[in-house]
Protein backbone atom coordinates (compact mmCIF):
# COMPACT_ATOMS: atom_id res chain seq x y z
CA UNK A 1 0.00 0.00 0.00
CA UNK A 2 1.29 3.35 -0.77
CA UNK A 3 0.85 6.08 2.29
CA UNK A 4 0.03 9.52 1.15
CA UNK A 5 -0.34 12.50 3.01
CA UNK A 6 -2.99 15.84 1.99
CA UNK A 7 -2.93 19.39 3.38
CA UNK A 8 -5.45 19.93 5.82
CA UNK A 9 -7.82 21.83 3.17
CA UNK A 10 -7.65 18.51 0.92
CA UNK A 11 -8.30 16.14 3.85
CA UNK A 12 -11.13 18.40 4.75
CA UNK A 13 -12.30 18.23 0.99
CA UNK A 14 -11.83 14.85 0.85
CA UNK A 15 -13.01 13.93 3.66
CA UNK A 16 -10.79 12.24 5.76
CA UNK A 17 -8.42 12.13 8.91
CA UNK A 18 -5.26 11.01 8.65
CA UNK A 19 -3.21 8.99 5.72
CA UNK A 20 -4.77 7.67 2.54
CA UNK A 21 -4.00 4.80 1.73
CA UNK A 22 -3.53 3.77 -2.24
CA UNK A 23 -3.06 0.81 -4.26
CA UNK A 24 -1.13 1.61 -7.58
CA UNK A 25 -0.82 -0.32 -10.17
CA UNK A 26 2.54 -0.82 -12.03
CA UNK A 27 5.13 1.86 -11.20
CA UNK A 28 4.85 3.73 -8.46
CA UNK A 29 5.13 7.47 -9.55
CA UNK A 30 3.95 10.97 -8.68
CA UNK A 31 1.46 9.95 -11.54
CA UNK A 32 0.29 7.16 -10.51
CA UNK A 33 0.09 7.75 -7.42
CA UNK A 34 -2.10 11.10 -8.19
CA UNK A 35 -4.23 8.88 -10.51
CA UNK A 36 -5.00 6.15 -7.91
CA UNK A 37 -5.89 9.38 -5.49
CA UNK A 38 -8.00 11.20 -7.85
CA UNK A 39 -9.90 7.65 -8.57
CA UNK A 40 -10.64 7.35 -5.16
CA UNK A 41 -11.47 11.13 -4.13
CA UNK A 42 -12.74 12.54 -7.23
CA UNK A 43 -13.40 16.20 -5.27
CA UNK A 44 -9.58 16.52 -5.56
CA UNK A 45 -9.49 16.51 -9.15
CA UNK A 46 -8.24 19.88 -10.43
CA UNK A 47 -6.58 20.77 -6.91
CA UNK A 48 -3.53 19.51 -7.02
CA UNK A 49 -2.86 19.63 -10.57
CA UNK A 50 -4.30 20.76 -13.56
CA UNK A 51 -7.44 18.95 -14.80
CA UNK A 52 -6.16 19.40 -18.72
CA UNK A 53 -2.20 19.51 -18.33
CA UNK A 54 -2.06 17.47 -15.42
CA UNK A 55 0.60 19.81 -14.71
CA UNK A 56 1.05 20.24 -10.77
CA UNK A 57 -0.74 23.62 -9.19
CA UNK A 58 2.77 25.95 -8.50
CA UNK A 59 1.64 26.00 -4.90
CA UNK A 60 1.69 22.47 -4.20
CA UNK A 61 4.77 20.48 -3.20
CA UNK A 62 5.61 16.74 -3.43
CA UNK A 63 7.48 15.22 -0.66
CA UNK A 64 8.89 11.80 0.02
CA UNK A 65 11.97 10.21 2.05
CA UNK A 66 13.25 14.03 3.17
CA UNK A 67 13.46 15.24 -0.54
CA UNK A 68 11.78 17.77 -2.36
CA UNK A 69 9.99 15.88 -5.62
CA UNK A 70 8.17 18.48 -6.94
CA UNK A 71 10.27 19.04 -10.10
CA UNK A 72 10.60 15.47 -11.11
CA UNK A 73 8.88 13.98 -13.97
CA UNK A 74 6.13 12.98 -12.98
CA UNK A 75 6.50 9.45 -14.58
CA UNK A 76 9.69 9.15 -12.81
CA UNK A 77 10.02 6.02 -10.23
CA UNK A 78 9.58 7.42 -6.71
CA UNK A 79 12.04 5.71 -3.94
CA UNK A 80 11.78 2.61 -3.12
CA UNK A 81 10.38 3.31 0.42
CA UNK A 82 7.42 4.94 -0.73
CA UNK A 83 6.52 1.71 -3.19
CA UNK A 84 6.63 -0.30 -0.49
CA UNK A 85 4.39 1.99 1.87
CA UNK A 86 7.74 2.47 4.56
CA UNK A 87 7.21 6.30 3.78
CA UNK A 88 4.36 8.38 2.69
CA UNK A 89 4.28 10.64 -0.16
CA UNK A 90 3.44 14.05 0.86
CA UNK A 91 1.69 16.46 -0.76
CA UNK A 92 1.93 19.82 1.03
CA UNK A 93 0.57 23.64 0.09
CA UNK A 94 3.56 25.96 -0.36
CA UNK A 95 3.95 28.40 2.69
CA UNK A 96 3.59 31.34 0.39
CA UNK A 97 1.28 34.55 2.33
CA UNK A 98 -1.49 34.24 4.35
CA UNK B 1 -43.99 34.19 8.12
CA UNK B 2 -41.18 35.33 5.89
CA UNK B 3 -37.47 34.91 6.62
CA UNK B 4 -34.66 36.01 4.81
CA UNK B 5 -31.55 34.64 4.31
CA UNK B 6 -28.12 36.93 4.23
CA UNK B 7 -25.61 34.69 1.54
CA UNK B 8 -21.92 36.19 2.43
CA UNK B 9 -18.53 35.54 1.03
CA UNK B 10 -15.59 36.40 2.53
CA UNK B 11 -11.30 36.16 2.30
CA UNK B 12 -11.46 32.77 4.77
CA UNK B 13 -14.50 31.23 3.95
CA UNK B 14 -18.93 31.62 3.71
CA UNK B 15 -21.06 33.16 6.39
CA UNK B 16 -24.96 32.62 6.11
CA UNK B 17 -26.62 35.33 7.85
CA UNK B 18 -30.86 34.46 8.80
CA UNK B 19 -33.78 36.55 9.85
CA UNK B 20 -37.20 36.77 10.30
CA UNK B 21 -38.82 39.23 7.99
CA UNK B 22 -38.62 41.35 10.91
CA UNK B 23 -34.93 41.50 10.27
CA UNK B 24 -33.84 42.75 13.89
CA UNK B 25 -32.13 39.64 15.00
CA UNK B 26 -29.76 37.19 13.06
CA UNK B 27 -28.13 34.02 13.39
CA UNK B 28 -24.83 34.03 11.98
CA UNK B 29 -23.55 30.41 10.61
CA UNK B 30 -20.25 29.71 9.41
CA UNK B 31 -17.70 30.04 8.43
CA UNK B 32 -18.32 27.12 5.87
CA UNK B 33 -15.08 26.27 3.85
CA UNK B 34 -12.78 28.23 6.66
CA UNK B 35 -9.60 29.50 5.31
CA UNK B 36 -10.82 29.63 1.55
CA UNK B 37 -11.50 32.44 -0.51
CA UNK B 38 -15.54 32.42 -0.85
CA UNK B 39 -15.77 34.78 -4.10
CA UNK B 40 -19.59 34.29 -4.68
CA UNK B 41 -22.31 32.37 -3.10
CA UNK B 42 -25.68 32.65 -4.62
CA UNK B 43 -29.43 30.86 -4.47
CA UNK B 44 -31.64 29.68 -7.23
CA UNK B 45 -34.82 31.62 -7.46
CA UNK B 46 -36.55 28.47 -8.82
CA UNK B 47 -35.53 26.24 -5.70
CA UNK B 48 -34.19 28.98 -3.06
CA UNK B 49 -32.61 25.98 -0.89
CA UNK B 50 -30.31 25.42 -3.91
CA UNK B 51 -27.16 27.59 -3.39
CA UNK B 52 -24.07 27.46 -5.39
CA UNK B 53 -20.67 28.51 -4.29
CA UNK B 54 -17.38 29.92 -5.57
CA UNK B 55 -14.78 28.21 -3.43
CA UNK B 56 -11.04 28.51 -4.33
CA UNK B 57 -7.33 29.60 -3.32
CA UNK B 58 -3.92 30.27 -4.75
CA UNK B 59 -3.08 26.75 -3.63
CA UNK B 60 -5.56 24.09 -4.46
CA UNK B 61 -7.53 26.64 -7.21
CA UNK B 62 -11.04 26.45 -7.81
CA UNK B 63 -14.11 24.14 -6.49
CA UNK B 64 -17.62 24.97 -6.98
CA UNK B 65 -20.01 24.07 -3.91
CA UNK B 66 -24.11 23.03 -3.89
CA UNK B 67 -26.13 22.73 -1.14
CA UNK B 68 -29.84 21.66 -1.42
CA UNK B 69 -30.99 22.39 1.87
CA UNK B 70 -30.53 25.94 2.13
CA UNK B 71 -26.58 25.97 2.84
CA UNK B 72 -26.56 23.41 5.69
CA UNK B 73 -24.37 20.75 3.68
CA UNK B 74 -22.63 20.76 0.45
CA UNK B 75 -21.05 18.58 -2.51
CA UNK B 76 -18.46 19.63 -4.41
CA UNK B 77 -19.71 19.70 -8.12
CA UNK B 78 -17.88 20.40 -11.22
CA UNK B 79 -15.05 22.67 -11.34
CA UNK B 80 -13.83 21.72 -14.96
CA UNK B 81 -13.47 25.47 -16.57
CA UNK B 82 -11.57 25.05 -20.28
CA UNK B 83 -11.72 27.33 -22.68
CA UNK B 84 -13.40 26.77 -25.84
CA UNK B 85 -11.17 25.74 -28.41
CA UNK B 86 -8.11 27.43 -28.52
CA UNK B 87 -8.11 30.40 -26.25
CA UNK B 88 -5.53 32.66 -27.90
CA UNK B 89 -4.56 36.11 -26.12
CA UNK B 90 -5.74 38.88 -24.87
CA UNK B 91 -3.58 42.11 -23.86
CA UNK B 92 -1.67 41.88 -20.93
CA UNK B 93 -1.53 44.78 -18.69
CA UNK B 94 1.45 46.31 -20.84
CA UNK B 95 -0.16 45.84 -23.78
CA UNK B 96 1.73 42.67 -25.05
CA UNK B 97 -0.37 39.66 -26.33
CA UNK B 98 -1.36 37.43 -22.97
CA UNK B 99 -2.46 33.70 -22.92
CA UNK B 100 -6.09 33.38 -21.90
CA UNK B 101 -5.72 31.57 -18.34
CA UNK B 102 -8.27 30.58 -15.92
CA UNK B 103 -7.88 31.77 -12.55
CA UNK B 104 -11.41 31.71 -10.62
CA UNK B 105 -14.91 32.42 -10.62
CA UNK B 106 -16.00 35.57 -9.55
CA UNK B 107 -19.81 35.75 -10.21
CA UNK B 108 -22.87 32.73 -10.07
CA UNK B 109 -25.52 33.64 -11.66
CA UNK B 110 -28.34 30.57 -10.94
CA UNK B 111 -30.93 30.65 -14.32
CA UNK B 112 -34.17 31.96 -12.95
CA UNK B 113 -36.67 29.09 -14.42
CA UNK B 114 -34.48 25.99 -14.40
CA UNK B 115 -32.71 24.89 -10.78
CA UNK B 116 -29.93 22.76 -13.16
CA UNK B 117 -28.93 25.75 -15.01
CA UNK B 118 -26.46 28.22 -13.89
CA UNK B 119 -23.71 30.67 -15.56
CA UNK B 120 -20.46 31.45 -13.78
CA UNK B 121 -18.70 34.35 -14.76
CA UNK B 122 -14.62 33.75 -14.67
CA UNK B 123 -11.28 35.01 -15.18
CA UNK B 124 -9.41 35.48 -17.47
CA UNK B 125 -12.72 36.94 -18.68
CA UNK B 126 -15.50 34.70 -20.07
CA UNK B 127 -18.68 33.03 -19.51
CA UNK B 128 -19.68 29.50 -18.58
CA UNK B 129 -22.80 27.60 -18.01
CA UNK B 130 -23.75 24.54 -16.58
CA UNK B 131 -26.88 22.61 -17.11
CA UNK B 132 -26.81 19.82 -14.74
CA UNK B 133 -26.67 21.27 -11.31
CA UNK B 134 -22.93 22.40 -12.06
CA UNK B 135 -21.24 19.10 -12.45
CA UNK B 136 -19.96 20.06 -16.37
CA UNK B 137 -19.47 23.11 -16.82
CA UNK B 138 -19.25 24.56 -20.80
CA UNK B 139 -17.76 27.90 -22.44
CA UNK B 140 -20.37 30.33 -24.17
CA UNK B 141 -17.51 31.31 -26.59
CA UNK B 142 -19.21 33.81 -28.52
CA UNK B 143 -18.47 36.58 -25.86
CA UNK B 144 -14.70 35.90 -25.80
CA UNK B 145 -15.09 35.38 -30.13
CA UNK B 146 -17.48 38.23 -31.08
CA UNK B 147 -14.30 39.87 -32.06
CA UNK B 148 -12.65 42.79 -29.22
CA UNK B 149 -11.47 40.04 -27.47
CA UNK B 150 -8.06 40.15 -28.17
CA UNK B 151 -8.30 43.68 -27.06
CA UNK B 152 -9.39 43.53 -23.61
CA UNK B 153 -6.97 44.26 -20.98
CA UNK B 154 -7.11 43.69 -17.25
CA UNK B 155 -8.25 45.83 -14.77
CA UNK B 156 -6.29 46.40 -11.22
CA UNK B 157 -8.15 43.27 -9.83
CA UNK B 158 -7.63 40.81 -12.83
CA UNK B 159 -9.79 40.37 -16.19
CA UNK B 160 -13.03 39.17 -14.66
CA UNK B 161 -16.15 38.87 -16.01
CA UNK B 162 -18.07 40.02 -12.71
CA UNK B 163 -21.91 40.94 -13.47
CA UNK B 164 -24.67 38.71 -14.86
CA UNK B 165 -27.93 40.06 -15.74
CA UNK B 166 -30.87 37.74 -16.88
CA UNK B 167 -33.67 39.29 -18.66
CA UNK B 168 -36.74 38.31 -16.91
CA UNK B 169 -38.60 38.94 -19.87
CA UNK B 170 -36.55 37.58 -22.67
CA UNK B 171 -34.84 34.31 -21.65
CA UNK B 172 -32.47 34.74 -24.47
CA UNK B 173 -31.12 37.82 -23.27
CA UNK B 174 -28.11 38.28 -21.25
CA UNK B 175 -25.97 41.24 -20.05
CA UNK B 176 -23.08 40.57 -18.57
CA UNK B 177 -19.49 43.20 -18.04
CA UNK B 178 -16.14 42.94 -17.72
CA UNK B 179 -12.87 44.74 -16.18
CA UNK B 180 -11.87 46.55 -17.93
CA UNK B 181 -13.62 45.72 -21.40
CA UNK B 182 -16.92 46.74 -20.94
CA UNK B 183 -20.67 45.73 -20.90
CA UNK B 184 -21.91 43.16 -23.25
CA UNK B 185 -25.63 41.88 -24.33
CA UNK B 186 -26.23 38.58 -26.01
CA UNK B 187 -30.31 38.50 -27.41
CA UNK B 188 -30.11 34.47 -28.43
CA UNK B 189 -29.06 32.97 -25.08
CA UNK B 190 -25.40 33.68 -25.39
CA UNK B 191 -24.58 32.34 -28.94
CA UNK B 192 -23.50 35.71 -29.84
CA UNK B 193 -22.68 39.01 -28.31
CA UNK B 194 -22.26 42.76 -28.52
CA UNK B 195 -20.63 45.22 -26.95
CA UNK B 196 -22.67 48.12 -25.40
CA UNK B 197 -21.06 50.29 -24.37
CA UNK B 198 -21.62 53.71 -26.24
CA UNK B 199 -21.94 56.93 -24.37
CA UNK B 200 -19.20 55.83 -21.59
CA UNK B 201 -16.63 57.60 -21.75
CA UNK B 202 -12.84 57.22 -19.62
CA UNK B 203 -9.79 59.24 -18.88
CA UNK B 204 -6.90 57.41 -20.74
CA UNK B 205 -8.93 55.90 -23.97
CA UNK B 206 -8.97 59.35 -25.79
CA UNK B 207 -11.51 57.58 -28.35
CA UNK B 208 -14.95 58.63 -26.85
CA UNK B 209 -16.49 55.84 -29.49
CA UNK B 210 -14.40 53.36 -28.02
CA UNK B 211 -15.98 49.78 -28.53
CA UNK B 212 -14.26 48.08 -25.43
CA UNK B 213 -11.33 49.28 -22.95
CA UNK B 214 -13.74 50.50 -20.29
CA UNK B 215 -13.37 49.77 -16.53
CA UNK B 216 -17.46 48.79 -15.86
CA UNK B 217 -17.18 47.81 -11.89
CA UNK B 218 -21.09 46.79 -12.02
CA UNK B 219 -24.49 46.93 -13.89
CA UNK B 220 -27.90 46.12 -12.28
CA UNK B 221 -31.08 46.08 -13.71
CA UNK B 222 -35.04 45.89 -11.86
CA UNK B 223 -36.59 43.02 -12.81
CA UNK B 224 -39.95 45.00 -14.37
CA UNK B 225 -37.68 47.14 -16.56
CA UNK B 226 -35.46 45.22 -18.25
CA UNK B 227 -34.50 48.16 -20.90
CA UNK B 228 -33.13 50.31 -17.93
CA UNK B 229 -29.68 49.32 -16.50
CA UNK B 230 -27.68 51.31 -14.28
CA UNK B 231 -23.74 51.18 -14.00
CA UNK B 232 -21.13 51.85 -11.86
CA UNK B 233 -17.96 52.52 -13.72
CA UNK B 234 -14.66 53.23 -12.61
CA UNK B 235 -15.48 56.81 -12.54
CA UNK B 236 -19.01 57.66 -13.92
CA UNK B 237 -22.24 56.19 -12.46
CA UNK B 238 -24.47 56.02 -15.89
CA UNK B 239 -27.54 54.43 -16.70
CA UNK B 240 -29.29 53.29 -20.13
CA UNK B 241 -32.74 53.98 -21.03
CA UNK B 242 -32.38 51.28 -23.84
CA UNK B 243 -31.09 47.96 -23.15
CA UNK B 244 -27.45 49.47 -23.11
CA UNK B 245 -27.22 51.26 -26.99
CA UNK B 246 -26.82 53.90 -25.23
CA UNK B 247 -25.43 55.81 -21.83
CA UNK B 248 -25.62 58.77 -20.42
CA UNK B 249 -23.98 60.05 -17.07
CA UNK B 250 -26.02 60.40 -13.95
CA UNK B 251 -23.41 61.47 -11.07
CA UNK B 252 -24.98 64.61 -9.99
CA UNK B 253 -24.30 65.21 -7.04
CA UNK B 254 -22.40 62.92 -5.43
CA UNK B 255 -19.35 63.72 -3.85
CA UNK B 256 -17.31 61.49 -5.35
CA UNK B 257 -18.41 59.09 -8.97
CA UNK B 258 -15.67 56.47 -7.82
CA UNK B 259 -17.35 53.00 -6.12
CA UNK B 260 -18.08 49.45 -7.12
CA UNK B 261 -21.53 48.33 -6.17
CA UNK B 262 -24.76 49.55 -7.31
CA UNK B 263 -27.83 48.03 -7.08
CA UNK B 264 -31.72 49.03 -7.20
CA UNK B 265 -34.68 49.18 -5.07
CA UNK B 266 -36.73 46.10 -5.20
CA UNK B 267 -40.71 47.98 -5.84
CA UNK B 268 -39.43 51.04 -7.07
CA UNK B 269 -37.31 50.66 -10.14
CA UNK B 270 -36.15 54.34 -10.53
CA UNK B 271 -34.96 53.96 -6.67
CA UNK B 272 -31.09 53.16 -6.56
CA UNK B 273 -28.13 52.98 -4.29
CA UNK B 274 -24.17 53.15 -4.99
CA UNK B 275 -21.50 53.63 -1.98
CA UNK B 276 -18.88 56.67 -3.12
CA UNK B 277 -15.15 55.87 -3.04
CA UNK B 278 -13.10 58.50 -2.62
CA UNK B 279 -10.91 57.55 -5.83
CA UNK B 280 -9.26 54.44 -7.76
CA UNK B 281 -6.22 54.96 -5.81
CA UNK B 282 -7.70 55.46 -2.29
CA UNK B 283 -9.98 52.73 -2.07
CA UNK B 284 -12.12 54.20 1.33
CA UNK B 285 -14.88 56.57 1.81
CA UNK B 286 -14.38 60.35 1.11
CA UNK B 287 -13.64 61.83 4.91
CA UNK B 288 -13.65 58.75 6.64
CA UNK B 289 -17.32 58.76 6.39
CA UNK B 290 -19.35 55.44 4.96
CA UNK B 291 -22.16 56.45 3.39
CA UNK B 292 -24.56 54.99 0.97
CA UNK B 293 -26.07 57.39 -1.66
CA UNK B 294 -29.95 56.96 -3.12
CA UNK B 295 -31.39 58.63 -5.79
CA UNK B 296 -34.77 58.28 -6.03
CA UNK B 297 -35.05 60.04 -9.51
CA UNK B 298 -32.86 57.26 -11.42
CA UNK B 299 -29.90 59.09 -10.97
CA UNK B 300 -28.42 62.59 -11.06
CA UNK B 301 -30.32 63.82 -7.50
CA UNK B 302 -28.45 61.86 -4.63
CA UNK B 303 -28.71 62.09 -0.80
CA UNK B 304 -26.61 60.37 1.41
CA UNK B 305 -27.61 58.20 3.87
CA UNK B 306 -25.72 58.07 7.29
CA UNK B 307 -27.79 56.85 10.15
CA UNK B 308 -26.03 54.15 11.60
CA UNK B 309 -22.79 53.97 9.58
CA UNK B 310 -19.90 55.09 11.02
CA UNK B 311 -19.39 58.95 10.29
CA UNK B 312 -15.71 59.21 11.23
CA UNK B 313 -12.56 57.06 11.12
CA UNK B 314 -13.86 54.73 8.39
CA UNK B 315 -11.41 53.26 5.83
CA UNK B 316 -13.35 50.34 4.51
CA UNK B 317 -14.40 49.60 0.94
CA UNK B 318 -17.10 48.05 -0.52
CA UNK B 319 -16.81 45.66 -3.20
CA UNK B 320 -18.72 45.29 -6.83
CA UNK B 321 -20.90 42.03 -5.27
CA UNK B 322 -21.08 43.43 -2.12
CA UNK B 323 -24.40 44.71 -2.54
CA UNK B 324 -27.73 43.24 -2.38
CA UNK B 325 -31.36 44.04 -1.55
CA UNK B 326 -34.33 41.89 -0.31
CA UNK B 327 -37.83 42.03 -1.78
CA UNK B 328 -39.93 41.93 1.85
CA UNK B 329 -42.83 44.95 1.74
CA UNK B 330 -40.33 47.22 2.71
CA UNK B 331 -36.99 46.82 0.92
CA UNK B 332 -34.25 45.46 2.41
CA UNK B 333 -30.57 46.92 1.46
CA UNK B 334 -27.63 45.00 2.44
CA UNK B 335 -23.46 45.59 2.03
CA UNK B 336 -20.71 44.59 3.39
CA UNK B 337 -17.21 45.87 3.53
CA UNK B 338 -13.56 44.70 3.66
CA UNK B 339 -13.25 45.73 7.19
CA UNK B 340 -15.59 42.27 7.89
CA UNK B 341 -18.76 44.13 8.74
CA UNK B 342 -22.41 43.30 6.77
CA UNK B 343 -24.69 46.29 7.42
CA UNK B 344 -28.21 45.72 6.49
CA UNK B 345 -31.02 48.57 6.44
CA UNK B 346 -35.12 47.16 6.78
CA UNK B 347 -36.18 50.38 5.61
CA UNK B 348 -34.96 51.26 2.51
CA UNK B 349 -31.65 52.53 3.26
CA UNK B 350 -33.03 55.62 5.94
CA UNK B 351 -31.40 54.04 8.94
CA UNK B 352 -28.57 50.75 9.12
CA UNK B 353 -27.41 48.11 11.30
CA UNK B 354 -24.38 46.27 11.42
CA UNK B 355 -25.98 43.00 11.35
CA UNK B 356 -22.34 40.91 11.73
CA UNK B 357 -19.07 42.24 12.40
CA UNK B 358 -15.13 40.95 12.56
CA UNK B 359 -15.88 39.10 9.36
CA UNK B 360 -12.84 38.68 6.92
CA UNK B 361 -12.99 41.34 4.05
CA UNK B 362 -16.06 40.97 2.69
CA UNK B 363 -15.93 40.25 -0.85
CA UNK B 364 -19.66 39.32 -2.16
CA UNK B 365 -23.30 39.76 -0.11
CA UNK B 366 -26.30 38.33 -1.61
CA UNK B 367 -29.86 37.97 -0.30
CA UNK B 368 -32.67 35.55 -0.35
CA UNK B 369 -36.31 36.01 0.30
CA UNK B 370 -38.10 33.19 1.58
CA UNK B 371 -41.69 33.05 1.76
Amino acid sequence: MIRVTLPAHLRKLAGVDGEVALEVAGPVTQGTILDALEARYPRLRGTIRDHTTLKRRPFVRFFACGEDLSHDSPDQPLPDDVATGAEPFSIIGAMAGG
Amino acid sequence: MSAVRVLVGTRKGAFILQSDGKRQKWDVQGPHFGGWEMYHLKGSPVEPNRIFASQGTGWFGQLIQRSDDGGVTWEAVGNEFVYDGVPGTHQWYDGTPHPWEFARVWHLEPSLVDPDTIYAGVEDAALFRSTDGGSSWHELAGLRGHGSGPHWQPGAGGLCLHTILLDPSDPARIFVAISAAGAFRSSDGGATWQPINRGLQSEGIPDPTAEVGHCVHRIAMHPSRPQVLFMQKHWDVMRSDDGGDSWREVSGNLPTDFGFPIDVHAHEPETIYVVPIKSDSEHFPPDGKLRVYRSRTGGDEWEALTQGLPQRDCYVNVLRDAMAVDSLEECGVYFGTTGGQVYASADAGDTWNAIVRDLPPVLSVEVQTLR
